[in-house]
């Protein structure tokens, strides 16, 4: 069977055949065939933004897809993303050089006593990819690191990432305190995580509950636009 | 291991007095990694009018799937037992098999997941963030490990991923069940493999044995 694997020169392949053999090769987790391909867009021409857009977060959407799906599972995903991230890594600060576009900023981490983050890392990846600026707090955040950092950063949104029954109700307590501080409509708050649900995110006072990355981002940008016709019409 | 369902043979056995017989029966719907535990409190306290059912314990690693399973196990038996209680905690499924608990009127096991319980649930919630950077390990995980931990992350394809993983654990902390040396020996290779320090807290049956010797 194995010759019938025919190696494949990414550099001999049109753009097209690239950046569908690029979406494969995310599938298939294999982070040193992104780099190359990466570095082989960039060496004809082509803006990080449409790489980053067109071949890496179009390969990451159908990994999700197929997540979703219970087609693929943890660990695939872990692969796919850590390619990702080696070809965002290329790309980062190109990016910052070329003024691609920036929708907004967002503040995210996992909440106090949880140390899950292979979700919110992928969020935080794929809102990266969506042109939001990410700032990550890591894991087994108390409300304080998250006030200190929308102090910080000004973002427009504040995701907060729990696993554990036992960690969820502390998203409460974050969006209480910012109630109390008076600034909790400064904010978009989003929450995710597999054991949340939206009731959830209703009762604890979050904007929205968001069951994967892509639906993250969707949210996001919805959001966001919906606050700046709000703040036109008010203004 | 114990019979644990020594009772559902002679129901079946008896069929002309089923209705009546099965009003006092009771069946216990519970997570597989709990299987061996249950049969035991119900071989060593002489339980018979229990009964086990067992879902997979691999539902585990997708917690979106236990409250319909739950649900469809409650009513494929619902007319054979009199009454039905849930050994699972809520495993992950954020409030949601409490909801199918509450709509079929069962009780389930309190308790957020088997960790808590073996510990007693008060006294896990006590510890607070404690033990936070630790991986829990029981009896059951010990045994299966290979299959449930590595193989499920795909360590033993990706090796790689370890890291990724485990990368801000500190520790294994065994929560035995059980006496075994042999199963002590095998945690303690477990926490090598995931290149982490090892803890063993003999924890017995913890507030399980308590739920179950409650079920009259
Ligand atoms: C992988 C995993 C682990 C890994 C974590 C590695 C890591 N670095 O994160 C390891 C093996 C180390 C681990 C440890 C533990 N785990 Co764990 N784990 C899982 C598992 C199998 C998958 C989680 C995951 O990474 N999924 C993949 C990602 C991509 O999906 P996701 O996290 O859901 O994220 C997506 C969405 O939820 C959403 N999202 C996530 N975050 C955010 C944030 C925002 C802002 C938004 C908008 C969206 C969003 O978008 C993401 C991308 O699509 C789940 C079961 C499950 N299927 O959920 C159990 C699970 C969460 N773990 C569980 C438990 C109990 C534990 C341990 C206590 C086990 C132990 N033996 O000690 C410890 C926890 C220790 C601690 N203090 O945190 C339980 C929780 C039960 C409960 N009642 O809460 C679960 C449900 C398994 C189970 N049924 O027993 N775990």
């Amino acid at each position: 069977m194995a010759d019938e694997d025919e190696e494949i020169v990414l550099s001999e392949l049109d753009d097209a055949d690239l950046v569908q053999q690029m979406h494969d090769d995310l599938y298939d987790g294999l982070k040193e065939e992104i780099e190359e391909a990466v570095n082989i867009l960039l060496a004809r021409d082509w803006t990080p933004y449409d790489i980053l857009t067109k071949a890496l977060v179009e390969g990451m959407r159908i990994v999700g897809i197929d997540f979703r799906d219970g087609i693929l599972f943890v660990p695939e995903v872990l692969l796919s993303a850590n390619a990702m991230k080696a070809g965002m890594f290329i790309l980062r600060p190109l990016l910052v050089e070329t003024g691609a576009p920036k929708v907004g900023k967002m503040v995210i981490g996992t909440v106090k006593g949880d140390i899950h983050d292979i979700g919110k890392n992928l969020v935080g990846m794929m809102m990266e990819g969506a042109g939001f600026e990410v700032i990550d707090l890591g894991i087994n955040n108390p409300v304080e690191n998250y006030l200190d950092a929308l102090e910080e950063h000004k973002p427009e949104i504040l995701g907060m990432s729990a696993l554990l029954t036992t960690t969820m109700p502390y998203m409460k307590v974050v969006v209480d305190t910012m109630k109390e501080k008076g600034i909790r409509d400064d904010y978009i708050v989003l929450v995710g995580g597999a054991p949340l649900n939206e009731e959830f995110s209703m009762a604890v006072g979050a904007d929205a509950y968001c069951r994967d990355a892509a639906v993250t981002v969707e949210t996001a940008k919805d959001l966001i636009a919906r606050r700046h016709n709000q703040l036109a019409s008010n203004g | 291991m114990p019979d644990t369902t020594p009772a559902r043979r002679s129901l079946t056995s008896a069929l002309p007095d089923l209705g009546e017989l099965a009003q006092d029966r009771t069946l216990i719907i519970a997570c597989g990694a709990l299987a061996r535990e249950i049969g035991t409190v119900i071989g060593r306290n002489g339980l018979s009018h229990l009964a086990l059912r067992c879902l997979p314990a691999t539902l585990h690693n997708t917690p979106d799937k236990i409250p319909e399973a739950v649900r469809a196990a409650i009513h494929a038996s619902r007319e054979k037992y009199g009454r039905i209680i849930v050994g699972y905690a809520d495993c992950g499924t954020g409030g949601l098999l409490d909801k199918v608990c509450a709509e079929e009127g069962v009780e389930r096991i309190p308790g957020p997941h088997c960790y808590a319980f073996y510990t007693g649930n008060a006294a896990f919630e006590a510890a607070g963030d404690d033990d936070m950077t630790s991986f829990y390990l029981t009896d059951f995980l010990v045994r299966q490990f290979d299959t449930l931990v590595i193989r499920t992350l795909g360590l033993d394809r990706h090796p790689e991923l370890r890291d990724m993983y485990f990368g801000n654990y500190e520790k294994v902390i065994y929560l035995a069940q059980t006496e075994n040396a042999e199963l002590t020996v095998a945690a303690e290779q477990a926490a090598e493999k995931l290149g982490l320090a090892f803890e063993r807290r003999f924890v017995g049956l913890g507030d399980l044995a308590r739920f179950i010797n409650d079920v009259n």
